[in-house]
Parts: structure tokens; C-alpha cells; sequence
């Protein structure tokens, strides 16, 4: 019963996305207020719908519903209840449809938060969130339909892939997801601003914390991926260039472009067609990503069952979404006047120089991951683009981009002098020096300018503040006065900006990491990197749904115990699969990073790694998010803060 | 603007659609290819086609009492197919009575076992049927990685004058042979 | 209809089941050669897997792979002759990082080629005259306040 209830409000839920994408439109294009207003409670009726449709699905999963095809085929009846929750995601159907569900929260959030917003620009927005809706609840609907019901029943489920039985699991693909999706608010805006011929500071205002959010959703997600992978594959890495990760980085890296250019188009009203340009690429690629992931066109680590079918399907949809809103650009910009006035140097010159460096970065990424791809359908050649391409070509793109990160925010606006701005800089310039030179006594060149890079942009991040609340200049009373009145927007990008060079000083630390393989019998032990390993002990332990090898291996440091850590190896007889459960200890300077493997002649194979501040890749990842929270909470992102003049209509260019 | 910039750009506004519609098509003949099989992200081209069979010497695979070597494969005149098998894989299995009809057929298949005990080989064969004319193992699975094997079934083609003339990794199905064996027996024998 | 799907699915076996951790044997005593053993085997791509590198896989035929690797690399075989050992194999596939060719042109240059169409829009955009802007009106202007407040 439970199930066809979901699979009602699925069918109901295609309806009312298709009277929101429809009603809210024409009645924009006619001005007729009362079709207008009906958007946001067919936004929330859709939402209402899919909400009880994947409560539906959870509550299948959660009592094991074996006549349900979907819960036959990814759960068990012996599963811990939180992996039965997790697990409604953890396949293609479930997370379609958690895909759906928050599309249309993005709906309803501009329902619900957008009352400030002009009622065209509104019904606009939230006809188009429709639209692209009803195209992907038609899909889970008719080509990936997890209510789909199986008879008779079997006595127990397949279980699903013990790889994904983790607790990371149960937060990273929603908060990626939101990410993703959430930059569906930003085309949204960008597709009316062109159905309506008009982008002005107004709209660079309005479209600029939607774009946040989703931004630090996204920045969460690629954290929390990545340190998914780091601790639950087992490898010792944490980033691949995998096509599934480079699909979350692409629109990261124009995500976060569009962020800064939509700060141009409020203050200086300048680079309207090209942020309307990236908020509509930034969702492409969004959509794309999940294409090329889902589709299986493409070699990947992590992905979901592959079937060619479901990807013509998904890339109809593609055209549909990304040829439509592309074509009104082509169509209607032309005419839209262009008033990007700015001097190189300058703020929005920075701005626009990160603009060329980040989207030049995503470039880059798109074309390695597509290029085998095409290689072959164009040429008939079967070549590979893997890590060592992308770091080749990435970091070269990528430091100057962080040298300029710090020069940017102390630069003004319309014209700036560099001199004095980099006056500001010049202890921050220092630090950045003497961490590049003492690294580069223990590290080689690229490792060593990363480590400069992240002292340049903690340090640059810092002086900004300081610079602005003129702090030890003026008595400290007043500095904190000044701090106080200083916008949370400033500290919001500053913390970020930080928050990068954390991430940065992690992943030039992990250039450093040392690893070893050993075999040890119980009573022998190892060194690495200062540290004594002692195996004491190896026996068995009984999981939920699996069976264990556990072993217990004393860490010490010149005789003093550090840590004991029991990585263990699991197996899950149903899935007939084997996992490694790695240990780690972290003292947020180094990783302790133990893995067990086979057993040979009494003597259990480890490998150890000692992790240079491994933890900051993610704590960075984690401030960088802060930092979008900080300035998502300033008083003039408020959404709908702002009114806008009368409308002046399409200007002839 | 005048009226020539404002085509200019009317032009430049108009190079996002076309990347994307692009990028787009070519998704559609990959997935198409996909569906028909013609293409998988996960095989590669073997470089050795159209070279000569790499040298080699294989000990003998029960039920054959002697193995072979390069210059066997070289000297036996006329289109053999070599294929790499074991029994612990299961699309073997799936292969299996392709090879026997094959056989049948008069086609001249030697075999070589890949990283399999001889005696689970052996049982293999005597259960489901021998198609292969000689028989040779490849335990430590060296000389499959001269010949670019990455994984079984793999089948090559080799022609009488020792050049290796086709290649499939992956099961042969009943539609290779008729499609694609056939044709090319005959064109080599 | 053929189920497709079931011989993409089992399309190849794979040899053996992953492992987790190799065998420690298998690194070489010289530390050095080691270490030049594991740059070069994370150039080439392990080719039962999606998209890990030999040093990285714990499939047999990568075990396999990265013995040869080091066999190769204690016999004195520079970093370009180990790899070119393996390109004879596989062919191309086999390079994480493909060799510059003019099949690669777009893809080596795609850093070059971004920098300059970005860098020449905004040069573009630099040269542009000021177009006149219409003077504010006395409630634009207060909205502007308003915004920029």
C-alpha cells in the first residue's frame, strides 16, 4: 500500500511541476497577476508531493519491503536500520529521486524566501524550476521508477554494495546533491533575466545567495566525497581525477566564477551576459556531470549500474534543459546592452582575471575527462587522460589564481593603484617567502610553492581584516568597533579565502606522505616515519551482516605509546564482497592510516601510511563552506532585500 | 553598435549553443555505439594487430600431452584462432559452445589456459567439451601480457604467415561468428 | 531482444578478486628504485580497473604489472624504456598521461587555448568605449542607495 501511495505522488508530483512550469509562465508573458501568484503554492504542492513520495520509498526500505523491486535489489533484511535509511539513496532510482526532491525544495525555497522579488521575476523563476522539474520527475517516473513492485516476493534481499555501508555515506550524496541542484535556483534566474530582457544590480544582488548556498553545499559535498573516499576505499588517496569527481569540480570551479561575477554585476554593473552565461553553464554542467556518470560513457571508480537507455533518455533531457536556455541566450542577448566598463586594475579586474583562471581550470578538467571520449569518436583511438595529465596541467592554472586571491580584495573598486594596495600584503608576502624557502628545505619545487600559496592566501586572508579594522594602528577598542560595522560578506570571503589555503597546505602536505607494506606475525613490529608499529594481536569479530578480521596494532612514539588502532577486514557473505576497514588517528598534524590485508603462513600483510596533514584538505573544504554561511548571513544578501525600478524594458544595444 | 558588429556579436552569442549542441550529438552516437556494443569505455585496441605473433614458449595443458611455441603458431599454415581461457571465469562458460561449433565448423582453435591450475583446466574440458586443436598454459600469465591480454576470454585471429589479423576481448557470441568469423576464415584461409 | 546488457556486464573476467593490501615482497630493496618504480607505475593505468593506476590497483594483472615494472626498473630500464614496454602491450590506452601527438594537440593546448579566448574577451571587453548612460532618475537613484546601503 505504502509503495503505490509513493508511486501516486510521483504521478501527482509530474502535474503539478507541469502546471508550475506552465501557469507561472504564460502568466508572466500575459501580466496576468493571478497566474502569477498560483506559482508558489504549485511550487509547494509539488514539493508536498515528492516529500510523501520519498518518505514512501524510506519507509519501504526501512521495513524491508521485499515486494518492492528497488528494495530487493540494494537492501537486506539484516542491515543496520541507518544503512536502510541511507541505503534509499545509495542507488540509481532512490537517488533520482532525491535529486527530484530537492529540485523542487529549490522551488519551494523561492516560494517561500522570494516574497521581496518582483511577482513576474518570481513566477518566471519559479515556472522554470518547473519546468526542468517536470522533465526529471517524468524520468524517475517512467524510465526509473523505484516503486516498481515485484511478485512473488522473495524471502530476502541482494543487499547492496558494502562499499556504501558507511555513516559518510548518509550525508555526503544529499549535501552534494543540494549542491548540484541548487544551481538550478541560479539558471532559473538566469532564464528569466533573458525571458525578460533586463539584468541589472538588482538582479546580481538577488541572484547571488541562491548561488551561495548551492555553492556551499557543493564545496561540502567534493569535502565530504573526497574524504569518503580517503577513509573508506582504503587507497591512502583522496582525490583521482576520477570522472565522477571531476563532474562535481566542474561546476565548482564555475560556481564559484559565477559567485564572484555576480559581485561585478551588483557593484559595477558590468559582465551581465557573461554571469548569465555561467549561471546557465554552472547547472549544465551540473546535469552533465550526472549524465556522463550515470550513462556509464565513461571510465569511472564510483558509479551506479550503467544502462545506455537511461542515458538517451537523461541527454534528451540535457538538450531540452541546457539547448533551450542556451538558445534564449543566443535569441535574446544580442539586444541586451553590454556595459562592462572596467580598468585592469581594479577590483573587478581581479574579478574578472579569476573569472578567466577558474573557467580556463574547468575548461581544462572538461576537455581531460571528455577527451578519450572524443578521441575515439572522432580519430578511432583509444587513449586515457588520468591524474598525472590533470596535475601537469591544472596547477600551473591554479597558482596563479591563488597568487592573485589575496590581491584582489585589497585592490578598489573602478581603478585601483597596485603599489600601495600591495604595501598592505607585505607580511603576508613575507610569511608566504619564509614558508616557501623552509618547505623547500624538506619538500621539492611544486610541494614547496604549495605550501607558500597556502601561507600567502591564510596570511592575505588575515591582513585584509586586519588592514580593514586597522587594527594595532587605531587603539584596539576602536579596531572592534570597526570590526563590528565591517559587513559579514568581507570576514565571510576572507574565511573562505583562508579556508582554501588550509585546503591547499593539506594537499601539498600529502606530497609528503611516506607509506610502507609489511608482513608481520603477532609480537613484530615496523617503523615508519619516527613511529613504531606493533602487531599484538589478530582474531575475529562478528559484524550485523558481516564477519570480521580484526587486528590490533600498538603505535608508539620513543617508547610511548601513541595510539592502538584495529583495522580490520571485512566480508559480507550475502554480497560475497570483501571490504578493508582502514584505521586512522589523526592528530590534525599527521594521519596514522592503517590497512589490513591477507593473512599468509600466520603473518598478516599491513600497510601503513604516516599522512601529513592529511585532515586539512577537508577542514579547509569545511571553512571554505563557513565562510560561505558567514556571508550568506549578511544583512544585504538577505533575500529579496532590495526593489528594483520600474522596468525599462529590452534597451536596444 | 552598427549593424555589422551587431552580427558579429548575434554570431558570438550564438557559440555556447553550438559547443553544447556539439558536445551533445557527440554523446548521442557514443550512446548509440554503446547500445550496439560498438563501444565500451573499458577496452583498448591491442596494439599487435596487423604484427607478428610475439615470441613465446607454453608448457602443454592437459588433455595435450605438448605445449606450443610462436614458431608452431607460425608454421601451422593456415588461419588459427587463439584464445585465452580459464575456468574460473564465467563468461568462458558463456563462450564455450561458440568455440565448440566453431570447431565443428573446421575453424582450428589452440588454446591457451590463463592463470589456471592445470587440473581445473583440464576439468573444465572434460566436461564441457574440447574444441581446441593444441593446448598450452599460461599460469604465471607472462605471456598473456605480451600479447596484450588483459583479462579472459580474449581471441585472436592469426593468419598463416604468423601476422595477427583480428582481436576480440570478451566473450564470442553466436552473432561474431556469423558476422565476423566466418568472413574473415574465409578471407584468410 | 539479446540481453545486451548481461555481455557488457560480463563482458571480461577479471583475474582473481581484488585485494586489499599487496604483497610487501614485492617492493624493491633500494629504495630509490623503488620510488621510481612507483612514479612510473602511477603514469600507467591498470587496465581491468575503471580508472586507477597500477600502483593504486590491487587487481592481479596490475600485481602482475607492477612486478614487471620493477623487474624492468632493477635491470636499468630508464622511466621512457619501462613505459614504452608497456605502450607495446597495450598500446596508448595504457598511459595515464598520453603522449603529446597531434591526435593530443587540442587536449595538451586546451590550458594555452583557454588562457588566450579568455584573456582575448576580456582585452575585447577593455577596448570597448564607454557608451553614454542615460543620467539616473531622482527614484533610481534612491534605489540605488537603497541597494548599495
Amino acid at each position: 500500500m505504502i509503495p503505490e501511495l509513493g508511486h501516486f505522488a510521483l504521478a501527482l508530483a509530474v502535474v503539478f511541476a507541469t502546471a508550475q512550469a506552465v501557469l507561472p509562465l504564460w502568466g508572466a508573458a500575459r501580466g496576468d497577476a493571478r497566474l502569477m501568484a498560483a506559482a508558489p503554492a504549485l511550487a509547494l504542492g509539488q514539493l508536498l508531493a515528492l516529500a510523501t513520495a520519498f518518505a514512501a520509498l524510506i519507509w519501504s526500505n526501512v521495513v524491508s519491503d521485499f515486494s518492492v523491486l528497488n528494495v530487493v535489489q540494494n537492501s537486506q533484511s539484516l542491515k543496520p536500520l541507518l544503512f536502510k535509511i541511507t541505503g534509499t539513496w545509495g542507488n540509481h532510482e532512490g537517488s533520482i529521486l532525491l535529486w527530484c526532491l530537492i529540485l523542487s525544495l529549490c522551488g519551494g525555497a523561492v516560494a517561500a524566501f522570494g516574497g521581496g522579488l518582483p511577482s513576474a521575476l518570481r513566477a518566471r523563476v519559479i515556472g522554470v524550476l518547473g519546468a526542468t522539474s517536470a522533465g526529471f520527475v517524468l524520468f524517475a517516473l517512467t524510465e526509473s521508477n523505484p516503486f516498481l513492485r515485484v511478485w512473488p516476493p522473495p524471502m530476502e534481499g541482494q543487499g547492496m554494495n558494502p562499499l556504501l555501508e558507511d555513516p559518510g555515506l548518509a550525508i555526503h550524496p544529499p549535501i552534494l546533491y543540494a549542491g548540484y541542484v541548487g544551481f538550478a535556483i541560479p539558471f532559473a534566474f538566469a532564464v528569466a533575466a533573458l525571458l525578460e530582457g533586463r539584468i541589472d544590480a538588482a538582479w546580481g544582488r538577488w541572484v547571488r545567495p541562491w548561488t551561495l548556498a548551492s555553492w556551499c553545499f557543493l564545496t561540502g559535498g567534493i569535502a565530504l566525497g573526497s574524504w569518503w573516499a580517503y577513509y573508506d576505499l582504503g587507497w591512502g588517496g583522496y582525490w583521482f581525477w576520477d570522472p565522477t569527481e571531476n563532474a562535481s569540480l566542474l561546476p565548482w570551479l564555475t560556481g564559484t566564477a559565477l559567485l564572484h561575477s555576480a559581485i561585478v554585476v551588483e557593484k559595477r554593473e558590468a559582465l551581465k551576459l557573461w554571469t548569465v552565461l555561467l549561471a546557465i553553464a554552472t547547472f549544465s554542467l551540473s546535469l552533465s556531470g550526472t549524465f556522463m556518470v550515470r550513462s556509464g560513457i565513461l571510465n569511472s571508480v564510483h558509479s551506479f549500474a550503467n544502462d545506455p537507455a537511461r542515458g538517451v533518455f537523461i541527454l534528451a533531457l540535457l538538450a531540452l534543459v541546457i539547448g533551450s536556455a542556451l538558445l534564449l541566450f543566443a535569441l535574446r542577448a544580442p539586444v541586451m546592452t553590454a556595459t562592462g566598463l572596467f580598468a585592469p586594475l581594479s577590483r573587478e579586474g581581479a574579478l574578472v582575471l579569476n573569472n578567466i583562471l577558474l573557467c580556463s581550470i574547468a575548461a581544462v578538467v572538461f576537455t581531460g575527462t571528455t577527451y578519450p571520449l572524443f578521441a575515439e569518436l572522432l580519430a578511432g583511438a583509444k587513449i586515457s587522460v588520468g591524474a598525472p595529465f590533470f596535475n601537469a596541467t591544472v596547477l600551473p592554472l591554479a597558482l596563479p589564481l591563488f597568487a592573485a586571491m589575496s590581491v584582489g580584495p585589497v585592490l578598489s573598486w573602478k581603478r585601483a593603484v597596485l603599489g600601495p594596495a600591495l604595501l598592505r600584503l607585505w607580511w603576508a608576502a613575507l610569511a608566504a617567502l619564509a614558508v616557501g624557502l623552509i618547505s623547500s628545505l624538506h619538500a621539492r619545487l611544486l610541494p614547496a610553492l604549495a605550501f607558500a600559496a597556502a601561507a600567502w592566501l591564510v596570511f592575505g586572508a588575515a591582513a585584509e581584516i586586519i588592514e580593514r579594522v586597522r587594527l594595532f594602528r587605531i587603539p584596539l577598542a576602536d579596531s572592534l568597533v570597526r570590526a563590528r560595522s565591517l559587513p559579514r560578506a568581507v570576514f565571510g570571503s576572507a574565511i573562505a579565502h583562508a579556508g582554501m589555503g588550509v585546503t591547499i597546505a593539506g594537499i601539498a602536505g600529502m606530497s609528503l606522505a611516506v607509506h610502507t607494506i609489511v608482513a608481520l606475525h603477532p609480537g613484530q613490529s615496523t617503523e615508519l616515519a619516527g613511529y613504531r608499529w606493533t602487531l599484538t594481536d589478530i582474531h575475529d569479530a562478528q559484524g550485523p551482516n558481516y564477519v570480521a578480521r580484526v587486528a590490533t596494532i600498538l603505535v608508539s612514539r620513543d617508547g610511548r605509546p601513541v595510539v592502538t588502532m584495529t583495522p580490520s577486514r571485512r566480508s559480507y557473505p550475502l554480497q560475497q564482497q570483501s571490504t578493508t576497514d582502514t584505521a586512522i588517528h589523526t592528530n590534525l598534524l599527521f594521519d596514522l592510516y592503517a590497512v589490513l590485508g591477507e593473512e599468509r603462513d600466520g603473518a598478516a600483510v599491513l600497510r601503513l601510511h604516516v599522512n601529513p596533514l592529511a585532515p586539512w584538505i577537508w577542514l579547509g573544504g569545511l571553512v571554505m563552506a563557513l565562510g560561505g554561511g558567514v556571508s550568506l548571513s549578511d544583512r544585504r544578501l538577505r533575500v529579496g532585500a532590495p526593489r528594483r525600478a520600474p522596468a525599462a524594458g529590452l534597451k536596444p544595444a | 553598435m552598427s549593424g555589422e558588429n551587431l552580427a558579429r556579436r548575434r554570431l558570438l552569442l550564438l557559440a555556447p549553443l553550438a559547443l553544447a549542441s556539439a558536445a551533445g550529438a557527440g554523446f548521442l552516437v557514443v550512446l548509440d555505439r554503446m547500445k550496439r556494443g560498438a563501444y565500451d569505455p573499458h577496452t583498448l585496441a591491442n596494439p599487435l594487430l596487423g604484427a607478428p605473433v610475439p615470441d613465446f614458449s607454453l608448457p602443454a595443458q592437459p588433455p595435450a600431452t605438448t605445449g606450443f611455441d610462436s614458431a608452431a603458431l607460425r608454421a601451422a599454415g593456415g588461419p588459427v584462432l587463439v584464445n585465452f581461457f580459464a575456468s574460473w571465469c564465467v563468461p568462458c562458460e558463456m563462450e564455450h559452445p561458440q568455440l565448440i561449433a566453431l570447431q565443428r565448423g573446421g575453424a582450428q582453435i589452440w588454446g591457451i589456459a590463463y592463470k589456471d591450475s592445470s587440473a581445473a583446466a583440464a576439468g573444465l574440458l572434460s566436461r564441457n567439451g574440447n574444441p581446441y586443436a593444441r593446448l598450452a598454459r599460461d599460469e604465471p600469465g607472462r605471456v598473456a601480457i605480451d600479447w596484450g591480454v588483459y583479462g579472459v576470454p580474449e581471441t585472436f585471429l592469426v593468419d598463416r604467415t604468423g601476422i595477427i589479423r583480428w582481436h576480440q576481448a570478451g566473450p564470442i557470441m553466436p552473432e561474431t561468428i556469423t558476422e565476423t568469423l566466418q568472413p574473415l576464415l574465409r578471407r584468410y584461409a | 531482444m539479446k540481453p545486451l546488457w548481461l555481455a557488457l556486464l560480463f563482458a571480461l573476467a577479471l583475474a582473481g578478486p581484488a585485494r586489499a593490501v599487496s604483497d610487501p615482497a614485492e617492493m624493491l630493496p633500494d629504495r630509490a628504485q623503488e620510488l621510481r618504480a612507483e612514479a612510473v607505475g602511477q603514469q600507467l593505468r591498470c587496465l581491468v580497473c575503471q580508472n586507477e593506476s597500477v600502483e593504486d590497483s590491487d587487481a592481479d594483472l596490475a600485481r602482475d604489472l607492477r612486478r614487471i615494472i620493477r623487474t624492468r626498473v632493477q635491470a636499468g630500464d630508464s622511466n621512457k624504456q619501462v613505459i614504452a614496454w608497456m605502450v607495446a602491450r597495450y598500446g596508448d590506452f595504457v598511459r595515464l598521461r598520453p603522449p603529446l601527438r597531434p591526435l593530443t594537440w587540442v587536449l595538451w593546448f586546451s590550458p594555452l587555448l583557454a588562457l588566450l579566448i579568455g584573456g582575448g574577451a576580456a582585452g575585447l571587453a577593455l577596448r570597448r568605449k564607454p557608451a553614454a548612460a542615460p543620467p539616473l532618475s531622482p527614484a533610481e537613484r534612491k534605489a540605488l542607495a537603497d541597494l548599495l546601503r
